[in-house]
């Protein structure tokens, strides 16, 4: 499997703040890494530069094979992203907003792809809705539609189940699971939901202080810090010295 | 209550564009209500001949102020329904962004525009289209002008994030004492006029004044009009470019909070 996402050695500084300290790593096709870490650990900081809408202070990341200095728009296309503190505009109905998405993305079947997706993502009888007036959960339906309507080759997940209830959190994390192996696609999931992460992900980074303090399989991470599962490791390293660079 | 005057007072004074905000108001006010008492007080026959001139300029400062305003709000629209990240991750190049914007202001303008002149005939008796066909060259160049603040705003936005808002409802009341939209730039004082010379705005409506008053056209003032709205173009791109690449350093264009 070749590496989609590769991030070599990147660093941030806000001023005299350092937010991220030189970090490496790589998400290879078919794959979804979990990025973990306390509130203010660098992980916003780290997809901000990968989606190019911050500029590291050194560093590289290349995105299928394609460095993102330079690229910007060109690596765009291949990628999108979902987060809850962000929103489509609440006026428009669902088919409008996926339709202007569409079209932004330079994607030439816009109606059979909202079709397709509409169908997969149980949005088919919200097509009219106006989406301001749709639940947590279907509003998080339609941004997942968004991020998946340019058939990104790389996905970001910024907590994307959170403040969804526990069925259409499931919902969701099941969709993510059948599409990533279905399209292989790449994936980097930054979540605090522990379970989430434990079933999704194959590898996961931990980062605190802007670092990465520890790597693995989660099974692999439990069974390395004793713990019994993913949140107590998460607990005892979120609370501990720094480990592993 | 004192907690809630708190939270208020914190937010002004971390905030420069909140609190220049607060000043310039009733400056602003003061100053082009003083010009145009001035202005009545000691030319009361300027306008006998020509009925329709203040209506007439008053369109055509209404057509700026949409145009820059009407871009102002395609920018703000997307901050305040939280889609502004979305739109930056799309693969759109920032000139893309900008031209989409110049053209969807130019058609809000238009739609509030052309009610407003259908009405001055039957109301008023009036006819914006006496101006005649420099009357075009009058709007082209207030349009571009509009757009150059919208633009200058929206950079203003990236680089300082939603507070540089009050700015943008407020430019265009900054530059109407220096514009001369009501009188000739004769009532200035002569440190203004010196400014008021740097701006379009001064050549547009004295242009839009003479041509109803004397009847005849100084082709020199649409000359000089264009002229500086060409600077002021490239400058408002130049500046909107930087300031993209500022916000990339910063961090604003994914933290769009207070």
């Amino acid at each position: 499997m070749k590496n989609l996402v590769e991030v070599k050695n990147i660093k941030k500084n806000y001023g005299k703040n350092e937010a991220v300290k030189g970090i490496s790593f790589n998400i290879k096709e078919d794959e979804i890494l979990g990025l973990l870490g306390p509130n203010g650990s660098g992980k916003t900081t780290t997809i901000g530069m990968l989606l190019g809408l911050l500029k590291p202070t050194s560093g590289e990341i290349l995105i299928n094979g394609q460095k993102l200095e330079g690229n910007r728009i060109e690596i765009l296309e291949q990628i999108n992203f979902i987060s809850p503190y962000i929103e489509l505009p609440k006026k428009l109905t669902v088919k409008q907003n996926l339709t202007v998405y569409g079209k932004l993305y330079k994607i030439n079947n816009i109606n059979e792809r909202i079709e397709f997706l509409s169908e997969k993502l149980r949005l088919r009888g919200l097509l009219n809705s106006i989406t301001g007036e749709l639940s947590s959960g279907q509003k998080n339906r339609v941004s997942l539609a968004k991020a998946l309507i340019n058939e990104p080759k790389v996905l970001l997940l910024d907590e994307p189940t959170a403040s969804l209830d526990p069925e259409v959190g499931d919902f969701v994390r099941s969709f993510l699971e059948d599409y990533k192996k279905e399209k292989k696609i790449s994936i980097l999931l930054a979540s605090h939901n522990m379970n989430e992460v434990t079933r999704l992900c194959k590898s996961i980074l931990m980062m605190k202080d802007g670092i990465i303090i520890d790597k693995g399989n989660p099974e692999e991470l439990i069974n390395k810090h004793g713990r019994k599962n993913l949140e107590e490791v998460f607990l005892k390293l979120s609370r501990s010295k720094n480990e592993l660079n | 209550m004192y907690g809630l005057f708190l939270r208020h007072f914190y937010l002004i004074t971390r905030s420069f564009p909140r609190v220049l905000d607060l000043v310039y108001w009733p400056t602003i006010q003061i100053t082009l209500w003083g010009f145009i008492s001035n202005f009545f007080a000691t030319h009361t026959t300027y306008y006998n001949n020509a009925v329709g001139v203040i209506l007439t300029c008053a369109i055509l400062y209404d057509f700026l102020f949409r145009t820059s305003i009407g871009f102002n709000m395609l920018f703000l629209e997307e901050i305040w329904s939280r889609n502004f990240t979305n739109l930056f991750i799309a693969p759109m190049k920032i000139g893309e962004i900008l031209t989409s914007l110049v053209a969807t202001a130019l058609i809000r303008a238009l739609i509030g525009l052309i009610p407003a002149v259908l009405l001055t005939s039957p109301l008023f008796g009036i006819s914006i289209l006496d101006l005649g066909i420099f009357l075009f060259f009058l709007f082209l160049s207030l349009y571009l002008f509009g757009i150059t603040l919208g633009i200058l705003v929206s950079a203003g936005l990236l680089r300082y994030g939603p507070s540089f808002e009050n700015i943008a409802w407020s430019t265009m009341f900054l530059l109407a004492p220096f514009g001369c939209i009501y009188y000739p730039i004769e009532i200035l004082p002569d440190v203004f006029q010196k400014i008021a010379y740097l701006l379009p705005l001064v050549y547009i409506f004295e242009e839009a004044r003479n041509i109803l008053i004397n009847q005849t056209v100084d082709i020199q003032n649409i000359y000089n009009a264009f002229l500086w709205n060409g600077v002021y173009f490239v400058l408002s791109i130049v500046l909107f470019y930087y300031s993209f690449n500022v916000a990339k350093n910063k961090g604003t264009l994914i933290n769009m909070g207070e």
